[in-house]
């Protein structure tokens, strides 16, 4: 038979009920991906011996027929879930040794469904970043290289480790979270499907916390149809996340195959930045002619104050950063500085020494636009902005269904290239945050190549809690694009 | 508006960071520099639009006052601590806070 994890995880799934694979030969095969893979740095912990117990177990409840949706499928989660005393680590120094005493909401539901964990995979500390640079374990590496050069490339951020582990075989998916496009944006520039739910549709219970009023779980995944099923376990309410909304959990996979035959697809003229390649723009218009022969009515929309939505984003995320990591003081877990006798001294250097320099410039910004008499001016006004820009998308929804847009200004970029800029390095998110600010879902489906043969994605947006029409048109997109790339294995 | 050295100086106070000396200076240019980028939010009309605090339209969902069974309830004191750099008793033991 053919090399295990080449199945998707649909296939796999399918494969393990017919008892065709064994849970711990497709555990032992991935495992074996991982340990060729150290040079991609994907992974902070492996966890081989629980994965091979959490198989074996999995292995007895397919052999009586028991199987849970996701029985037996080896997943890989992104170091920022917390794991029930396995090393939780958010990408950060300041989390040294912390093994949690408890389990996330979301990756408690996907071990409830079978899955297997396979380890913690590497990101931006914090989820801070675009290009996973800011990780205190170093950069995850691209598996994707341009065509003839063995340059380094960015995975993409924050969720670099979870974009790149799908995009080598390294997990049968992984999961991931999205504050301002850490999914969409990882996803496009490795030809994997990233899934950013609605505000409120995943818990964010035990996911260490960013930015509260924008940070999602989601999936990244090979195809739309293996989003589907990981979003099917991972979403759903939760009484412990007191934004999480109490609605019932569809069945994404069904909504796959339904027609997408006169929906409505807005193009927003807005969506263009200085300096973006002609052949996105290029792949842009072909998405839409892909969706218009598939049955769609493409209409022109305008967003305006699409060009507002990072600055506002570049203050709500950090002030609410700010608070957030007020939380790691050296006294309750992970690292605390030695030698100090004075316990505002312990704070300080402990915080100094266990935040890397992109974590403290954002605490710094979010503390600078809350403190008294520039509230207002800074923090003030862009909640008003936020609230602007999503009427603006409200509104757009009274003309489409779907958005239709690039889901970044550029392919991979190489690592060390834009990391001395931070403007220049914000600005990868500027097709992704707008959903972020507004609490929508979003999607990143892979649709072409670069000239240099590096992996491009198109994004679709959707109204609130409208994920099954998201993914009927992701599917038709992945369809029509017919993507089947694959980078050439370089490492290991 | 342009952050100077004693701002950065004072900010990092507020966080509790420990800034040296020498990173004061060129830390309130890269500031000066994101928030001259964010400036431009100025030119949006916000007059009359109510500040955004959720995405959802919901209101804060109360539960019952009592102890809760699992992670969230009480009498767990071996895991609280579990993962404090140190410890006493389960008590968290800190450098002294009042003289």
């Amino acid at each position: 038979m053919t090399d295990i994890t080449d199945l998707t995880l649909a296939e796999l799934r399918d494969a393990l009920k017919r008892k065709k694979v064994s849970s711990l030969e497709a555990t032992g095969a991935y495992l074996a991906n991982i340990e060729k893979a150290k040079d991609l740095n994907a992974f902070v912990t492996v966890t081989a011996e629980k994965a091979r117990t959490m198989a074996a177990a999995c292995d007895a409840r397919l052999a009586k027929g028991e199987a849970r949706p996701l029985e037996g499928v080896p997943l890989a989660i992104k170091d920022l879930f917390c794991t029930e005393d396995t090393l939780t680590t958010a990408g950060s120094h300041i989390l040294d040794g912390f093994r949690p005493k408890y389990e996330s909401t979301v990756t408690s539901q996907l071990w409830r469904d079978g899955a297997v964990m396979l380890g913690k995979l590497n990101m931006d500390e914090f989820a801070m970043g675009s290009s996973n640079e800011t990780s205190y374990y170093g950069p995850v590496v691209n598996p994707w290289r341009s065509k003839g050069s063995n340059r380094q490339l960015t995975p993409g951020g924050s969720s670099g480790g979870s974009s790149a582990s799908v995009a080598a075989r390294l997990c049968a998916a992984a999961t991931a979270t999205d504050t301002g496009g850490s999914i969409r944006q990882p996803a496009s520039l490795t030809a994997t499907v990233g899934v950013k739910p609605t505000y409120g549709r995943c818990s964010r219970w035990g996911i260490v916390a960013f930015a509260s009023s924008l940070d999602q779980a989601g999936p990244i995944a090979r195809d739309v149809r293996d989003a589907a099923i990981m979003l099917r376990s991972m979403a759903g309410h939760d009484p412990k996340d007191s934004t999480s909304v109490d609605r019932p959990v569809p069945d994404y996979e069904a909504a796959l195959g339904q027609s997408v035959k006169g929906m409505r697809v807005g193009v927003p003229k807005e969506y263009r930045v200085d300096g973006m390649p002609q052949e996105i723009e290029a792949l842009w218009a072909k998405g839409a002619e892909w969706l218009k022969e598939a049955g769609c009515e493409i209409v022109e929309i305008s967003l305006p104050l699409t060009k507002y939505a990072l600055p506002v984003y570049y203050i709500v995320a950090p002030a609410e950063a700010s608070s957030n990591l007020a939380r790691y003081d050296g006294v309750r877990y992970g690292l605390r500085a030695r030698g100090e006798h004075d316990i505002t001294a312990m704070y300080e250097k402990t915080r100094a020494e266990g935040f890397g320099e992109e974590v403290k410039r954002r605490i710094m910004i979010g503390t600078y636009v809350l403190s008294a008499g520039y509230y207002d001016a800074y923090y003030l006004r862009a909640q008003k902005v936020r609230k602007r820009i999503f009427d603006e998308m409200m509104a757009a929804f009274g003309q489409c269904d779907l958005i239709l847009t690039p889901s970044t200004p550029s392919a991979a970029f190489a690592l060390g290239e834009k990391s001395d800029d931070p403007v220049q390095m914000y600005l990868n998110d500027v097709f992704t945050v707008t959903a972020n600010l507004a609490g929508l879902p979003g999607v990143s489906v892979p649709a072409g190549l670069t000239g240099d043969g590096l992996p491009l994605g198109l994004q679709l947006l959707a109204r609130p809690f409208d994920e099954e029409t998201m993914f009927r048109g992701a599917y038709a997109l992945e369809k029509a694009a017919g993507f089947a790339a694959r980078p050439e294995v370089w490492w290991g | 508006m342009a952050i100077d050295k004693e701002t950065a100086r004072k900010v990092a106070r507020l966080a509790r960071l420990a800034i040296p000396e020498e990173r004061l200076e060129p830390l309130a240019r890269e500031l000066s520099s994101i928030l001259g980028w964010i400036e431009q939010l100025n030119e949006v009309d916000v007059e009359g639009v109510e500040p955004m605090t959720s995405t959802v339209a919901m209101k804060l969902p109360m539960r019952e006052d009592v102890l809760e069974e699992g992670p969230t309830g009480g009498g767990q004191p071996d895991k609280v601590v579990a993962n404090a750099p140190r410890t006493e008793d389960h008590f968290f033991i800190v450098p002294k806070v009042v003289e």
